[in-house]
């Protein structure tokens, strides 16, 4: 009872506890989430709603793959590399997969560096997350590449459902665009930050808005909902 | 930041918000096309949602003549008319009603209604508008493609969408219907956002979540489905444009077409109706929760008396917002789905029903004994609220497992749509645009006009909408481009078609009215001043009629009571704004 509810115009009344204290903080005035920036409120809104397309993508695969009537290709198989004479199944996603995690934890330094403000760690953090994100996108190049190569298609396959490439091709197309833009996204702030933008807040040229190294963070959620987006594909791909 | 008063009763010191750095125009360019402030933004949405609007009215009298007049009107075949349906059908939901409610109304009366400078981030509002601008384009580029629009109906159910018997299906017509619906999705996603973090996050000193008008929590609400529920349409649509490009099955089973076995196989066009209607139901009430919003606020505005039970209604617009989520399937029952659903879908769907009633009585109990000016706007909102209770009970039959079989796919279903989510929303948004253009333009819409309009849509519509729920329990089925001499189409059935028909053009031609009174009382309007309505609201506050960029020239207002301080005992008037002290305590705010 000792913290008091800010903004109430009318009555500077006491806060009270638990569930009702809870529910008055949230809707009282001017912000409900009280430091929140709307920059990031913005983009975990957004992350929500891209949430629900992934799911809708996801579930759209699920139920393709639980219906159908002729074999689902064995993705153990599908995604081996013959690597010195053997078949070494999902040794490509693994390395796929270990790179995009590792990048998150290079945002995540980033995004410790850029609130500390120092310039030329954030900025080489970030090159370096948007480098693991391109290896990524690259090594994703290489997996269409080699799949196409042995006869996947949109339409079909040599090994079953025809459903196994259009679902293939969707969702990890969806995916690697979305890996994409974030390492454009990563290229862009980590210029700003090296120029040393957010020191000078130099406005921005179309929203004329000035910048905050908060936007590293931002840009870090954006990245890590990719990461953990990519380890739902992995699960339900690739190891189901 | 932490401000606290030192006793209860002292004003409090201006908005403390650091300064909200706002886009400040340079140019012609800047303050009139590639404007990024809401409200220019907002008349932007609304026109364009409006033209586009009269194209899918046009295109309503072009089928009902075919059903009135078979024959007589000799470019009308068979593929035009199913052209006509889809389109009349997509445009209205998709890209007059949600674009005009959300763009247009919410653009407007967000940041105005909740004492803000301007959207949290206008630049992404500018966006938003051009790029529903290009869809609007690319789905009006199907009427000039080889072969036209897409004729597969506004709910595009594979796989006759991607056929070659159906009208675009292998022509340009469904690529361009699909391709515009991504666009809309994504513009629209961008200034769904900022409607949600500027409510959340951009609010006026002292406008608490539970001050804000019922306006703002409708159009709020309703964005937050949208941002939930268009992810559905919009991974329907890639699906689909796989199928139809790249040759995918992904909706598409195996299928023999005029003697050939298509190259398709395996695929599921249930999942489709699943994801459309999960993106679909909510779409109703993406329509129809900002329009309870704003008729709550017009009902309380016009019968000078605060809104009844306001909190009731604020978590009946959340429930039903909730609700809406599991209840797509209804539209669902005869479609081959597994039967028990329906158990489950039809029980959320009545559940519905109960917080929906208690807005409808809040609303009557509203007007119960007030003081009540038969103005437009009132007459607006007292249309829609006839309209709605008739759309809504048509509704407990079709929500009906048993009930909904026979008269699925009649012209049963078509009143009922249209009564409840096409004539009730629109009778809003009349409503809205009588009430809110003094504050756009400065002048008032000329009275005698609006009379003429109200009664002639209002009954007119009735007119076009009740004969047609005696159609449906003949049996008369939807989209058939001519019934014939049938059982279900007998001559006197035939000559209430011709007189639906009569009615709808009478209809349009008040619309014609409307807009002329539009644009003649822009320049010789009786002149509004700054709250011609006598309303608490922060919009009619503003210091300059239209508001100023930035909307509250130096300081922001303070909000100390809510929306609905009207025909308070001892206040010398009898409205309160919202921004005025309230020193001895007599909003009537935590009576309700």
């Amino acid at each position: 009872m000792t913290d008091v509810v800010e903004t109430e115009t009318r009555i500077s009344q006491p806060r009270p506890d638990g569930l009702r204290g809870f529910a008055s903080d949230w809707a009282s005035d001017q912000r409900t989430f009280k430091n929140v920036s709307w920059g990031k409120a913005m983009m975990w809104i957004f992350l929500l709603s891209d949430t629900f397309v992934f799911g809708c993508f996801l579930l759209a695969y699920m139920s393709a793959r639980m219906s159908t009537t002729v074999p689902w290709p064995n993705p153990s198989e599908v995604f081996a590399l013959n690597i010195g004479g053997t078949e070494v199944p999902l040794i490509l996603i693994a390395i796929m997969t270990f790179v995009l995690i590792s990048s998150s934890g290079t945002m995540a330094m980033a995004v410790n560096f850029g609130y500390r403000r120092d310039r030329r760690k954030t900025a080489l953090l970030m090159l370096l997350t948007a480098l693991f994100g391109a290896t990524f996108v690259g090594m994703q190049a290489f997996e269409w590449t080699k799949l196409i190569s042995e006869g996947v298609r949109p339409w079909g396959n040599p090994w079953g459902a025809p459903q196994f490439g259009s679902t293939f091709f969707m969702i990890t197309g969806f995916h690697g665009t979305h890996v994409t833009i974030g390492v454009i996204f990563l290229l862009i702030i980590a210029r700003k930050v090296w120029r040393g933008d957010f020191d000078t807040e130099k406005r921005g040229f179309f929203t004329s808005r000035k910048g905050h190294y908060e936007i590293v963070e931002i840009t870090g959620l954006y990245w890590h909902f990719v990461d953990l987006v990519w380890v739902f594909i992995f699960a339900f791909f690739y190891l189901w | 930041m932490v401000n606290i008063p030192s006793s209860i009763n002292d004003p409090i010191p201006a908005a403390e918000v650091e300064d909200v750095e706002l886009y400040h125009p340079h140019s012609w360019w800047t303050t009139y096309v590639f404007s990024q402030d809401a409200k220019v933004i907002a008349i932007q949405y609304s026109l364009t949602a409006i033209s586009i609007g009269l194209v899918a009215l046009v295109l309503s009298w072009l089928m009902r003549l075919q059903l009135a007049f078979p024959g007589v009107f000799t470019f009308i075949d068979a593929d035009r008319y199913y052209q006509f349906i889809t389109m009349h059908g997509m445009i209205m939901v998709i890209y007059l009603l949600t674009a005009l409610f959300l763009g247009g109304f919410g653009n407007y009366l967000i940041p105005l209604m909740l004492g803000a400078r301007d959207m949290v981030f206008p630049y992404a509002n500018m966006l938003s508008y051009w790029i529903y601008l290009l869809a609007v384009l690319v789905l009006v580029a199907g009427f000039f493609a080889p072969g036209g629009p897409t004729g597969a109906g506004w709910t595009l159910y594979p796989p006759q969408a991607v056929l070659s018997g159906t009208p675009g299906g292998q022509d340009w017509g469904i690529i361009l219907m699909l391709s515009s619906l991504i666009l809309f999705i994504i513009g629209f996603t961008m200034g769904g956002l900022n409607y949600v973090v500027t409510v959340l996050q951009g609010r006026a000193r002292g406008m608490t979540l539970m001050r804000m008008p019922l306006t703002i929590w409708g159009i709020f609400t309703a964005t937050v489905m949208a941002l939930l529920a268009f992810p559905a349409l919009f991974v329907a649509s890639v699906m689909m444009l796989f199928d139809r490009v790249l040759g995918t099955s992904f909706f598409m089973p195996a299928i023999v077409e005029m003697g050939t076995q298509l190259q398709h196989g395996g695929g599921s066009p249930i999942l489709f109706q699943h994801l459309f209607w999960f993106f679909g139901h909510p779409e109703v009430y993406i329509v129809a929760l900002p329009a309870f919003g704003i008729v709550s606020d017009l009902i309380s505005v016009h019968a000078r008396k605060n809104i009844f039970g306001y909190r009731m209604m604020v978590w009946a617009i959340v429930i039903i917002g909730a609700l809406s989520f599991v209840v797509w399937a209804h539209h669902m029952y005869v479609s081959g789905m597994n039967p028990n659903f329906g158990f489950f879908f039809a029980t959320t769907t009545l559940i519905i029903a109960v917080p929906t009633a208690i807005k409808v009585y809040n609303w009557v109990l509203t007007l119960w004994r007030g003081d009540i000016h038969l103005t437009v706007p009132m007459l607006f909102a007292l249309g829609f609220i006839v309209t709605f209770v008739n759309g809504g009970l048509t509704g407990l039959f079709l929500g009906n497992v048993v009930v909904d079989v026979p008269l699925s796919d009649t012209m049963f279903v078509v009143a009922h749509f249209h009564m409840v989510m096409g004539v009730a929303p629109i009778m809003v948004i009349f409503g809205a645009i009588y009430h809110w253009y003094p504050k756009i333009t400065g002048r008032m819409l000329d009275e005698t006009m609006g009379q003429i309009h109200f009664w002639v849509t209002f009954l007119g519509a009735y007119l076009i909408f009740f004969p047609m729920h005696y159609l449906g329990l003949l049996g008369a089925p939807r989209r058939y481009y001519e019934l014939g001499e049938s059982v279900v189409n007998p001559p006197s059935a035939h000559d209430l078609n011709i007189f639906i028909t009569l009615m709808a053009l009478t209809v349009g031609a008040a619309q014609v009215l409307f807009l002329f009174n539009a644009a003649w009382s822009l320049r010789r309007g009786k002149d509004a001043g700054g709250n011609p309505w006598r309303a608490t609201t922060l919009e009619w506050q503003t210091p300059t009629t239209p508001p100023p960029h930035g909307n509250f020239g130096k300081e922001l207002p303070v909000v100390y009571r809510w929306a609905y301080d009207y025909s308070v005992p001892g206040a010398p008037e009898d409205f309160i704004p919202q921004n005025e002290p309230d020193p001895e305590n007599r909003s009537r705010e935590h009576a309700s």
